[in-house]
C-alpha cells in the first residue's frame, strides 16, 4: 500500500513565549484515517501544539501543513475543513442543545439545504437528541462533553483535534467518550488527540507520540514502545518509603532502570533470577505509563 | 441518502458532504461574519426582556428627574427648545453610548476571558478581523434600535415628531458601531475587568461633560469646546438634535464624517487588539 498522504504535518516546528520555548522543533504526522495520541506531561507543549494548528499560535519556525493547506497563510481552508475539540468547555450556556449546534453550523458553513440534516446527525454522535431543547447549563458534565465533541463534527470534518477530550470527567463518562472516539476512527475520520491519561492514548491511539519539553521523545505504535522501551516484564515493588529508597539503589547498581509508581517501585527489564526484591514483589507486564515516566522524568514541573 | 431517525446509536448518519474542495476563502467574508451574527442572535433571544427593559425604563426615569426637576428651573434652552426636548434628544447618545461601549467591553472580556467563546469561534473558519467586525456590527444594530428609546419616550411628554428623526436609527448606527470598537478595544488591552473601572470614570464619565447632552456646551470655557470636537459623543448629540429641530447643513457633514472617522479608527485598534490577545 502506498504511503497515504498525511492529515497533518508539523516539521522542526518551534513556538517561544518570551524566554519559554514551548514547541522546540517539533517533527509530528498524522497518516490519513489514523489516531494520533499526543502524550506529554502538563507544560510538554501539547496545547500550543493544538493552537498552532488552528493559527490561534502563529509559529516561530518551521513548516505546518493541514489536509493540505499551508499554515498560518491558508488557515482558514484548514480550519473549514476539520474539527476541534477543545480542553476547556466553551458552549454557550444559556442556549439550548440544539441552539448550540445551530450556531456552529453556521460558523462551520454548512449550505442551508444540509443545515437541518447536519444538526440531526450531530445530535445523533453526542446522544443528546431527547435533550435537543435542554439548556447547556442543565446537563451534565458528560452530556455537556459529549456536546462539545459533537459541535466540532456538525460539518462531518476530515480531521478532528481532540484537546484532552475526557479531562476531569469520572470513569463511566471516560469510558462513553472512548467509545464516541472510537467510533470516529472506525468512519476513518484523522484524530489528533492530545492528552496526559495513558490509558486513553493505549486504548484508542493507533500510534502515540510522547513530548516532553517541547519535543517528540518517542514515538510509534504503543505496544512498540512498551517493547521497546520497557521491555515485556517489569517487576514492581511495595512497601514502605526506606524499602522502596533499598531496592531502587539495588536495582541501579544492578545497572537497572526504576521509576517511582506512588507506592512502589517499577524495576524496568528482564528480572528473573534477582533473589533481593522478589519478596515483595511483583512480576507484571510493562505498559505505556512506564515508557511515560521513563522518558519524560519523574519529577513534576 | 440515510435518515438520520432511522440509523441507530452504532452508526453516525451520513449525509452528503458539502462541495467544498479546492475553495479558496477570502481575507474577509461574509458568511463568517454571518455565522458570528447568527450566534449573537440567539443569544440575544435568551436575555432581550432584560436588555430592552433597562434601555427603556433607564432614560424614562432620567427624563422626569432632569425633565421635570431642572426644566422646572430651566425653560428654554439654546434656540428656543423647551428643557425636555433638549434632554429627550440629547439622551439618545447617551443611550447609544451605553448600549454599545459598556456591553462591548464587558462583554468581549468575558466572552474572551471567562467563557472562551472566541477560542471556539477562531478555531472555527473565522478570523479576528471578521469576528470583531461582526460583533461591532451587532452592537452597532442593538444601539441603533436602543438609542431611539429616549426619543419615544419624549414624545410621550411631549416631543413633536418630524420627519428628520428617521436619521436617528443611521446615525446610531454609526455612532454605536464606533463606540462598540471602543469597547472591544479596551476590553483588548486591560490586563483585568477590574481596571474597567478606570475607563469608565476616567474617559466615558469626562466625555459626557462636553457633549452637551444635559447642559448645551456654549456656557463652557473655549478650551472645553475646542476639546468637544474631538468627542464623538458630541458629534452624535448634535446630529440627533439637528435631526429633530432642523439641520444645519456642513456642521452636520463635519458631525457625521467625525462619526465615521472614529468609527474606522476605533474598528482598527479593536482589530490590532483582539489579534494581539487571541492569536499569539
Amino acid at each position: 500500500m502506498p504511503e497515504p498522504e498525511p492529515a497533518l504535518s508539523l516539521r522542526g516546528v518551534v513556538k517561544r513565549y518570551g524566554p519559554i520555548t514551548a514547541v522546540d522543533g517539533l517533527d509530528l504526522a498524522v497518516p490519513a484515517g489514523t489516531c494520533v495520541g499526543l502524550l506529554g506531561p502538563n507544560g510538554a507543549g501539547k496545547s500550543t501544539t493544538m493552537r498552532l494548528l488552528t493559527a490561534q499560535a502563529i509559529a516561530d519556525d518551521g513548516a505546518i501543513e493541514v489536509l493540505g493547506y499551508e499554515l498560518p497563510g491558508e488557515s482558514k481552508q484548514a480550519r473549514a475543513e476539520m474539527g476541534v475539540v477543545p480542553q476547556l468547555d466553551n458552549l454557550d450556556t444559556t442556549l439550548t442543545v440544539e441552539q448550540n449546534l445551530i450556531v456552529f453550523s453556521h460558523l462551520y458553513r454548512v449550505p442551508r439545504p444540509h443545515r437541518a440534516a447536519a444538526i440531526e446527525r450531530a445530535l445523533a454522535i453526542a446522544n443528546l437528541r431527547d435533550r435537543r431543547h435542554t439548556r447547556v447549563d442543565a446537563l451534565s458534565g458528560g452530556m455537556r462533553r459529549r456536546l462539545l465533541i459533537a459541535r466540532g463534527l456538525v460539518h462531518q470534518p476530515r480531521l478532528v483535534l481532540l484537546d484532552e477530550p475526557t479531562v476531569g470527567l469520572d470513569p463511566q463518562v471516560r469510558q462513553e467518550l472512548w467509545a464516541l472516539i472510537d467510533r470516529l476512527r472506525s468512519e476513518g475520520i484523522s484524530i489528533l488527540m492530545s492528552t496526559h491519561y495513558i490509558e486513553e492514548a493505549e486504548r484508542l491511539a493507533d500510534t502515540v507520540t510522547i513530548m516532553s519539553h517541547g519535543k517528540v521523545v518517542a514515538e510509534g505504535p504503543p505496544a512498540a514502545l512498551v517493547r521497546e522501551y520497557a521491555g515485556g516484564e517489569v517487576f514492581e515493588v511495595f512497601g514502605p518509603p526506606a524499602r522502596l529508597a533499598e531496592v531502587e539503589a539495588e536495582a541501579k547498581s544492578a545497572g537497572r532502570r526504576t521509576r517511582r509508581t506512588g507506592t512502589s517501585v517499577t524495576i524496568i527489564g528482564d528480572f528473573s533470577g534477582n533473589g533481593g526484591a522478589a519478596a515483595d514483589g511483583v512480576q507484571r507486564a510493562a505498559n505505556l505509563e512506564d515508557v511515560f515516566v521513563l522518558l519524560t522524568g519523574e519529577e513534576i514541573a | 441518502m440515510t435518515s438520520a431517525e432511522a440509523t441507530g446509536q452504532r452508526a453516525v448518519p451520513s449525509a452528503p458532504p458539502p462541495p467544498r474542495e479546492g475553495r479558496r476563502l477570502r481575507r474577509f467574508e461574509r458568511s463568517a461574519v454571518g455565522g458570528v451574527l447568527v450566534r449573537e442572535m440567539i443569544n440575544f433571544s435568551s436575555y432581550w426582556r432584560s436588555t430592552t427593559f433597562s434601555s427603556t425604563v433607564e432614560p424614562t426615569i432620567y427624563l422626569l428627574a432632569f425633565g421635570f426637576g431642572l426644566g422646572s428651573l430651566i425653560t428654554t434652552v439654546g434656540g428656543g427648545i423647551s428643557y425636555k426636548e433638549f434632554i429627550g434628544t440629547g439622551m439618545v447618545a447617551m443611550a447609544v453610548l451605553f448600549s454599545s461601549a459598556m456591553p462591548s467591553m464587558f462583554g468581549t472580556f468575558v466572552k474572551y476571558s471567562f467563557q472562551r467563546t472566541y477560542d471556539a469561534i477562531l478555531a472555527a473558519p473565522v478570523d479576528t478581523e471578521e469576528l470583531v467586525s461582526a460583533e461591532a456590527l451587532w452592537m452597532a444594530m442593538r444601539a441603533s434600535v436602543f438609542g431611539c428609546a429616549p426619543l419615544l419616550v419624549a414624545m410621550l411628554f411631549g416631543l413633536d415628531p418630524s420627519w428628520g428623526m428617521l436619521a436617528v436609527p443611521f446615525i446610531n448606527f454609526t455612532a454605536g458601531f464606533g463606540w462598540s470598537c471602543f469597547g472591544i478595544s479596551i476590553a483588548a488591552f486591560v490586563k483585568s475587568i477590574d481596571n474597567f473601572g478606570y475607563i469608565t470614570s476616567a474617559v466615558i464619565t469626562p466625555l459626557f461633560l462636553v457633549a452637551g447632552t444635559f447642559f448645551p456646551i456654549d456656557q463652557l470655557p473655549e478650551w472645553a469646546q475646542i476639546l468637544a470636537q474631538l468627542n464623538p459623543l458630541y458629534h452624535c448629540v448634535e446630529l440627533v438634535r439637528h435631526a429633530a429641530f432642523g439641520w444645519e447643513g456642513w456642521a452636520d457633514v463635519w458631525n457625521y464624517a467625525a462619526l465615521v472617522l472614529f468609527g474606522l479608527l476605533a474598528w482598527r485598534v479593536a482589530i490590532y487588539g483582539m489579534r494581539r490577545k487571541l492569536v499569539n
